[in-house]
């Protein structure tokens, strides 16, 4: 049943909605603000344990022996076990690659970075779970760990992976459209280096799990914040060793994600290993430095070399990508994050032909997993990077660039070379309103006067897509034999009506600080013509047989507005015909308007009240039409509305992200070169994501998002000393923006409605962190510009940036010496 | 396993007698054995205010101090905001009408902080309100609209305190009269 809406002609005006693009009341608050919402770590079924888990201290061992039998004898523990103990109970945990990386969620016979679990506990209580792990003994060989990408690389090198030639675990060198024609008819070749370091998402709540086993029945009820229990929960089943018809996954409130909390295998198959082996309920919740030294926390790693032709007019012919991504001791989800980048490599510029080329790497690190951006980031930050360094080399202002470049109105929907499809836009509206915003005239007079005190601010600026609304394509379309070439992403909703009118809707996604509650209501209340604070919203658990795919990709917003708008519409249809056969009309002359029916043009006529019908529905089967069943209760799934096939010889991808949100940022910030400290002093913002569903909401995604770019851009970083070993495993050492690193934002919308989704929405949540890092970049280089500092690594702590200012310092005093 | 320590606590306007292990932290006891879980575990290494309560009215860390030190003392934590009749209390309704809050997990905190400083500040500025949050990380939100919930909570208790007093005027003269 897929809705294959074309232009929405509402969404085109951006005007006829009663309650889409309204700030009305976020229906998730009253249970949060009042700490009435259930996390993971709030479910205690009665006789429920608590886990611990032992962590490696080495970044790369052999485990050569564990003896559990001291931890075994405290007082208070009910079970122990090691890797291999556990691997007798659950399987390893799902990947989605195609190369041979088993996984498994307690380490087997080696492990691989620091901090991976080697043997877990379920005990009474977490205190004495954890005095139990002090109690394991395990003799390590320790073996010479990896932690630098490129020496992973050599041949000679050791193998994180004995059951891999090396620790290139994937490489792909793809050319789209004619790149070496476009190089050769080039004026010049602009090239830029770049790097980015690991960060993590690092929500404030970590990840775990309840797991409760019947032995009696085989079948296992599992608590969590992992949001894939309706789109796979067979992956869960078959990791736990169980039918997937025995499961029943409930989500849990979720503090947080940024897309580290898809899958979250290892909570689960540690505590439903231990629940598996004690028939009792098992609660197992990282701590803090679990959370973030090993769990799906951690987003790409990458070296990039960049290369963009271009003619002496500053026309962008084509592009070379080469990168290297660190993607630590396992391979999870494959070569997916490229596959992400690849959705919009050439940004909003028209650009003939690409080049990309990867090659992932394994090391003695922490898995990669997905954080917000998903590697589009990184695919940003180098792009951005080698527009900004064309303007200047050519002597051209960097918004002009850009504007010379930009794909115009006309030429939606727009293929890019690769083959993803852009599906509308209008980025020199946006770029001229955000110049407007931020007032740049002002802000250059100021950096003239502050400059003569001696004190430097720089502008940035930075117009990038935001890809929303992903297909499950991305993951393996890079892939020549993929191991799941799945095509589907969709979204599913349930909604009731009972017998007095009351509305109900069963969504199939939890909340994780979006508003899914929220979007629906709206949705629902637009097309039933009632108030959204009277539609109740409940979630379901993994039973509900509708595949939902859930928040990820910015896809929730655009998703389940189709799926609600389905079922809304089929149970309203029934109304109509119901209601139609009461008052003797046809279906077709019968509208809905306030919560009444009448017939349509008799606005003087009573009609029948939503309550009315909604009864006739339940109660009335002999008298309503033939052949209408009793009740009003209907699921919908809605499929992605654009997507496409990649094509066999893969120089094509399908279109996958095809709903493209645009914004240009302009952050001011100022350096003190001394210190190398960055301050952010002001952030304008245009954004374009379609019609807006609720403004608010859409507004805090969008800070968000920003105030992680900020942290992206200046603090955050995953360290490892030279033995491996994570050297900021809390909040202390990763630093995070605070209320006093994150400036004024000023923010302001364009709507350039989709023309293929819903009402013209466009997902808005990646956005904010896709774009900041890259536009505070820039904004660093023009505020350091009179020390010819080109900045090409984040993030730009003040230890590199004072580094980064003497190295351009060295640099013009040789030139000068030279000449 | 060390001997259990009795204590008196009074939590939300409630007194609890309870036998109480030396090491459990101040946080589990609410948490655990009160099964008050509106207060939150983000990090336990005392940095990002998930955690955080009044005791005595001064703003607490729950994950820093252990339950026997609670010996004696008022505590108050989310659970406390807010009426059985459904009416939330205005700091509440000010961060939900300014979208002060995504996932909600930074939230008790983020109130609770609130509420000690507009005791002492009834009417912040925003950066005065900046400030007070600033030892407490949010995730999701980018602090502006928590900081714009900060000062509409100031704004709404005074007003609502002026009204108050305004009738209590009104009240008294018409006793006179
Ligand atoms: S949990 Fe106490 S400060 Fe983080
Ligand atoms: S609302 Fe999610 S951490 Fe603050």
């Amino acid at each position: 049943m897929t809705d294959t809406t074309t232009t929405d002609p509402a969404a085109a005006t951006g005007e006829g909605f009663r309650w889409i693009g309204k700030p009305v009341k976020r229906k998730e608050d009253p249970k949060l603000v009042t700490g009435r919402a259930t996390y993971v770590g709030d479910v205690n079924p009665p006789g429920m344990l608590h886990a611990a888990i032992l962590a490696s201290p080495h970044a790369h061992a052999r485990i050569v022996s564990i003896d559990t039998s001291r931890a075994k004898a405290l007082p208070g523990v009910v079970a122990v076990l090691t890797g291999a103990e556990a691997a007798e109970v659950v399987g390893p945990m799902t990947a989605f690659c195609a190369e041979p990386v088993p996984q498994h969620a307690i380490a087997v016979e080696k492990t691989r970075y620091w901090g991976e679990a080697v043997a877990a506990v379920a005990a009474v209580d977490r205190y004495v779970a954890e005095d139990a792990c002090r109690l394991i003994d395990v003799e390590y060989e320790v073996l010479d760990p990896l932690v630098d990408m490129v020496e992973a690389m050599d041949p000679a090198a050791v193998k994180v992976h004995d059951t891999l030639e090396g620790n290139v675990v994937f490489h792909a060198d793809k050319s789209y459209g004619e790149v070496d024609a476009d190089f050769a008819r080039a004026d010049r070749v602009i090239r830029t280096h770049a790097r980015w370091h690991r960060m993590g998402a690092q929500p404030i709540e970590t990840a775990g799990a309840v797991c409760s086993w019947d032995p009696f029945t085989a079948s296992m009820t599992i608590w969590s914040n992992s949001s894939f229990y309706n789109f796979l929960p067979w992956s869960f089943a078959s990791m736990l060793g169980i039918s997937t018809s025995r499961m029943r996954m409930i989500p849990c409130a979720v503090g947080g994600s940024f897309g580290s909390k898809h899958l979250l295998n290892k909570v689960i198959a540690i505590s439903g290993a231990l629940t598996k082996v004690t028939g009792k309920p098992v609660r197992y919740l990282e701590d803090r430095l679990e959370n973030i030294a090993a769990n799906d926390n951690v987003g790409c790693d990458r070296i990039y070399d960049g290369e963009l032709a271009i003619t002496d007019d500053g026309e962008f012919l084509s592009l070379k990508l080469h990168c290297i991504d660190d993607y630590g001791a396992y391979f999870q989800f494959g070569p997916g994050q490229h596959g992400c980048a690849l959705a919009q490599p050439v940004g909003p510029y028209r650009i003939n032909s690409l080049q990309y080329e990867v090659s992932a790497v394994l090391t003695n690190k922490v898995q990669q997993g997905f954080f917000r951006g998903a590697g589009a980031d990184h695919g940003n930050f180098i792009l951005e990077r080698l527009v900004d360094a064309a303007a200047d080399e050519l002597g051209i202002d960097r918004a002009e660039i850009r504007r010379r470049n930009f794909i115009q109105p006309d030429q939606f929907p727009y293929k890019i070379p690769s083959g993803n499809v852009y599906d509308s836009g209008d980025y020199e509206g946006v770029l001229d309103r955000a110049l407007t915003l931020a007032d740049v005239e002002y802000w250059r007079a100021e950096q003239k006067r502050l400059r003569a005190e001696g004190r430097y601010i720089g502008i940035g600026l930075a117009t990038c897509q935001e890809r929303t609304a992903y297909n499950a394509t991305e993951w393996w379309f890079l892939y020549d034999n993929p191991p799941l070439p799945a095509t589907s992403t969709p979204e599913s909703i349930k909604i009731d009506i009972d017998a007095f009118g009351g509305v109900r809707a069963e969504l199939g996604c939890p909340v994780w600080g979006n508003s899914p509650q929220t979007v629906a209501s709206q949705v629902i209340a637009e097309e039933f013509g009632i108030d959204p604070a009277d539609v109740s919203i409940e979630h379901n658990d993994s039973t509900s047989g509708a595949i939902s795919a859930g928040p990820g990709g910015s896809r929730l917003t655009v998703m389940l507005s189709g799926a609600a708008r389905g079922a809304a519409g089929q149970l309203r249809e029934k109304m109509i015909r119901i209601a139609a056969h009461a008052m003797e009309v046809s279906p077709e002359d019968v509208e809905l308007s306030d919560g009444v029916f009448r017939p349509r043009g008799v606005p003087t006529h009573t009609g029948l009240t939503f309550a009315d019908v909604a009864m006739k529905a339940h109660l009335f089967k002999q008298t309503n039409p033939e052949g209408e069943s009793s009740g009003l209760v209907a699921t919908y799934t809605y499929d992605h509305p654009l997507a496409s096939m990649p094509t066999e010889d893969r120089k094509d991808t399908g279109a996958f992200y095809p709903i493209v949100s645009h914004a240009c940022h302009i952050p001011i910030v100022e350096v003190d070169p001394e210190s190398g400290l960055v301050t952010m002093l002001k952030y304008y913002a245009v954004n374009d994501c379609g019609t807006v569903m609720h403004p608010k909401l859409v507004e805090g995604q969008v800070i968000g998002g920003i105030a992680q770019g900020i942290g992206a851009a200046l603090m955050e970083e995953y360290r490892y000393d030279e033995q491996g070993a994570l050297i900021s495993g809390s909040f202390r050492e990763y630093l995070m923006p605070s209320s006093h690193e994150v400036p004024e934002i000023v923010l302001e919308h364009q709507e350039t409605p989709s023309p293929v989704t819903p009402y013209g929405v466009k997902g808005a949540g990646e956005g904010g962190r896709l774009i900041a890092p890259t536009a505070i970049a820039a904004a660093v280089d023009d505020a350091l510009k009179p020390f010819g500092v080109w900045i090409d690594e984040l993030p730009m702590t003040p230890e590199r940036l004072v580094e980064v200012i003497a190295r351009a310092e060295d640099r013009a005093e040789d030139e000068e010496s030279g000449r | 396993m060390s001997d259990k320590q009795r204590i008196t606590v009074t939590v939300n306007d409630q007194e609890h007698d309870l036998l109480v292990e030396p090491r459990t932290l101040a946080l589990d006891l609410l948490r655990d054995e009160l099964r008050l879980t509106g207060t939150h575990a983000g990090c336990e290494q005392g940095v990002c205010g998930a955690c955080t309560i009044l005791v005595d009215g001064k703003i607490t860390r729950a994950c820093l101090m252990f339950a026997v030190q609670l010996d004696g003392c008022s505590v108050e934590t989310v659970e406390s905001l807010g009426s059985p009749d459904g009416t939330m209390h205005p700091i509440q309704r000010a961060f939900s009408e300014n979208h002060g809050l995504q996932c909600g997990f930074c939230t008790p905190g983020m109130l609770m902080v609130t509420q000690e400083l507009l005791r002492r500040e009834p009417r912040p500025d925003a950066e005065t309100a900046r400030a007070a949050i600033a030892g407490n990380h949010c995730r999701c939100t980018g602090y502006q609209h928590i900081v714009a919930s900060v000062c509409a909570a100031g704004r709404a208790m005074s007003e609502a305190e002026h009204q108050h007093v305004d009738r209590q005027d009104v009240e008294h003269q018409g006793a006179r009269a």
